[in-house]
């Protein structure tokens, strides 16, 4: 199978739906000729014109309540927020609109629209455009919220999410977007479309759960294979969609296993790793578990500038690798420093 | 431009419904037979129904949350939207929205809106979509004078402005955000003013007069559908307090009864008889007829049920 990069299959999903449905139009800031702060929608403008490929001011509240707007109305626009930080700027339409319009108003409408939104850190962005905020968006019943690790599944993601008839938040990994990955062929793509909802086991294993999503399945694949060689079999679970939940994955997995971490790049307090503790504890997986479920997550801190401050905020290959030995090593029922 | 005794006595009739579907409401409220609370339009009816009125079917509005007149202006149906207001199966929202959140697609209401300025960014959406799909109609955004203090506004009427979208910007100032007067929110007397930073006409006009606001509107959308956006500011003033509870400390005994002199339906009852020559019997079945509809309404919202507790879970999400 060919190879293309996260980006260009987000750029695919949208230019393919964009030819399958008239209706599918792109509003976002310097997405014309600049083709986006990353370059995502790189020549769309040119199959596309500037009728489809709606360049806007710097008015993110209305990039994302116009979006809403036309979507209530006949359209299906896909909004592109150049960094997820800046739904703060947009929280009122999206929350207090988008998200509630078709449940305030009796399902007179859906609002089937897309919000992508580039995440994460890893960039030297610093504070304000580095954050990872999906759990933000899982507390708002309305919306759908997804978070894609691969270019396989970014662009089935997108594909199904332009599709949805309910505002999807699309956290794009923006330090993914050079990576590249297996991609089926344009010719097959009309039928490579994942569906929302469903986790991927990215490795079976049968030591250990890591439950995770976005840019940490990578760096937990890479730490399970040097944890492979070991002896110890990790499986991956890439949850993929964060809203709706794939429980059932979750809690097979964690029964499997009988040891769960969970990884994220975003802070731990208030994050969605707590929604996947809860998952699996209140499910029939706790009587499995032989060690308590543990959290490896961001640090409760902005994402700082300098490059070591900045890796050492967030989950690592490295970091995962050693928690996941420590989980290994330790007896249930005893406590650590006794251990050794 | 002259006016059709039809158009007038239509629009004489819209704004005592929504006189008496407020009255009412009062009524209501005061028997403990709703919960929640309501903002009432209360001497501002000539506005909502001078616009409303106006527009074709396939125009879309977005209301406030102090927005009766807004929805009647533009023919929702009132037994729907009474029992929205008692929360029953039956109302236009199947008691999900409320007084606050009255919406009826069918005639084009594309929902009122709770969040001072939060209807503005979606006109730009909606008018959008119909600039998009080349269809004939336009937009009608409704807010208060607080609304264009918010961010939303500013955003909004720029898009709009850039893209010359078919949107109606229609402002109608009641000179308080609850309790604090313009002159101590806005550094302007006049907010039509506003409309200059984006390039766009706006002109301001007497929001009690409802002959001229209905005129008006005519006029105005037409030129949206050629010129793209404009700003029409209605001045009126809201005779009751801000929502259920209110003191009203904050203005003057004498400030209100001033206005009451300028109540929009004394005024037009005023006009029809004296320059229109409309006989009093013919007003007063209008009247009569207003009572009874508002009556009917509260007779089929009583009779609705009550929505089911497993709709608590109907249209979170759409399949």
């Amino acid at each position: 199978m060919r190879e293309i990069t996260y980006a260009e299959a987000i750029r695919e999903a949208m230019s393919e739906e964009m030819r399958r449905d008239n209706r599918v139009l792109l509003l976002g800031e310097d997405i014309g000729i600049y083709g986006g702060a990353f370059g995502v929608s790189r020549e769309m403008i040119e199959e596309f014109g500037e009728k489809r490929i709606r360049e806007t001011p710097i008015s993110e509240a209305a990039i994302v309540g116009a979006a809403a707007g036309a979507a209530m109305t006949g359209l299906r626009p896909i909004a592109e927020l150049m960094f997820s930080d800046f739904i703060t700027l947009a929280m009122d339409q999206l929350v207090n609109q988008a998200a509630k319009n078709r449940y305030q108003f009796g399902g007179q409408r859906s609002v089937p629209m897309v919000v992508r939104a580039p995440s994460g850190s890893g960039k030297g962005a610093a504070a304000q455009h580095s954050q990872s905020i999906e759990a933000w968006c899982c507390h708002v019943p309305g919306l759908k919220v997804v978070a894609p690790s691969t270019p396989y599944d970014a662009k089935g993601l997108l594909k199904s999410s332009i599709r949805d008839n309910n505002p999807v938040v699309f956290f794009e990994q923006k330090s993914l977007y050079p990576v590249t990955g297996e991609v089926p062929e344009k010719k097959f793509s009309e039928d490579h479309l994942i569906p929302l909802g469903k986790a991927d086991i990215k490795k079976e294993g049968s030591d250990l759960s890591i439950i995770t999503y976005g840019r940490m399945v990578q760096m937990s694949l890479a730490a399970a294979k040097k944890l492979g060689t070991l002896g110890i079999q990790v499986e991956v679970v890439d949850l993929r969609t964060l809203v709706p939940l794939d429980r059932e994955t979750i809690v097979d997995s964690a029964k499997k296993t009988g040891k769960v971490l969970i990884v994220h790049e975003a802070v731990k307090t208030g994050g969605f790793g707590g929604e996947l503790v809860s998952t699996i504890a209140d499910s029939d997986a706790f009587y499995s578990l032989t060690l308590p479920i543990k959290r490896l997550c961001g640090f409760d801190v902005p994402i700082p500038y300098n490059k070591n401050l900045e890796t050492y905020a967030v989950p690592t290959e490295k970091s995962i690798y050693e928690t996941v030995l420590e989980m290994i090593n330790e007896r249930p029922g005893v406590k650590k420093n006794e251990t050794t | 431009m002259s006016i059709t005794k039809k158009v007038l006595l239509e629009l004489y009739s819209k704004m005592q419904q929504t006189r008496k579907f407020e009255k009412m409401a009062v009524t209501l409220f005061a028997q403990g037979k709703v919960h929640g609370t309501a903002h009432f339009c209360i001497g501002e009816e000539a506005a909502g129904i001078g616009v409303g009125h106006a527009l074709d079917q396939d125009d879309y509005i977005l209301q406030t949350h102090r927005g009766h007149h807004q929805a009647i202006g533009k023919g929702i149906n009132l037994n729907n939207m009474m029992a929205e207001f008692l929360g029953k199966e039956s109302g236009c929202c199947k008691g999900k929205g409320g007084s606050m959140h009255i919406a009826d697609f069918s005639v084009g209401s594309l929902g009122a809106n709770g969040i001072v300025g939060g209807g503005l960014p979606l006109s730009v959406g909606a008018a959008l979509a119909q600039q998009y799909l080349g269809k004939n109609a336009i937009t009608v955004c409704f807010f208060g004078d607080g609304a264009t203090n918010q961010g939303s506004f500013h955003e909004s009427l720029n898009l709009a402005s850039v893209w010359k979208l078919p949107v109606l910007f229609v402002c109608i100032n009641n000179y308080y955000g609850l309790s604090t007067h313009i002159s101590k929110s806005m550094n302007i007397d006049d907010i039509s003013a506003r409309a200059a930073s984006y390039n766009m006409k706006g002109h301001s006009l007497d929001g009690n007069d409802v002959v001229l606001v209905y005129k008006e509107t005519l006029k105005a959308k037409e030129y949206v559908k050629k010129q793209g956006p404009m700003l029409m500011v209605l001045n009126t003033y809201r005779l009751s307090g801000h929502s259920k509870s209110d003191s009203q400390v904050y203005r003057s005994k004498e400030e209100v009864s001033g206005w009451k002199k300028k109540d929009p339906i004394i005024l037009f009852r005023k006009y029809l008889l004296e320059e229109k020559q409309i006989p009093e019997n013919v007003l007063e079945n209008l009247d009569k007829h207003a009572v009874q509809d508002i009556e009917d309404a509260l007779a089929f919202a009583e009779s609705s049920p009550e929505p089911k507790i497993e709709t608590l879970f109907d249209d979170v999400y759409a399949d």
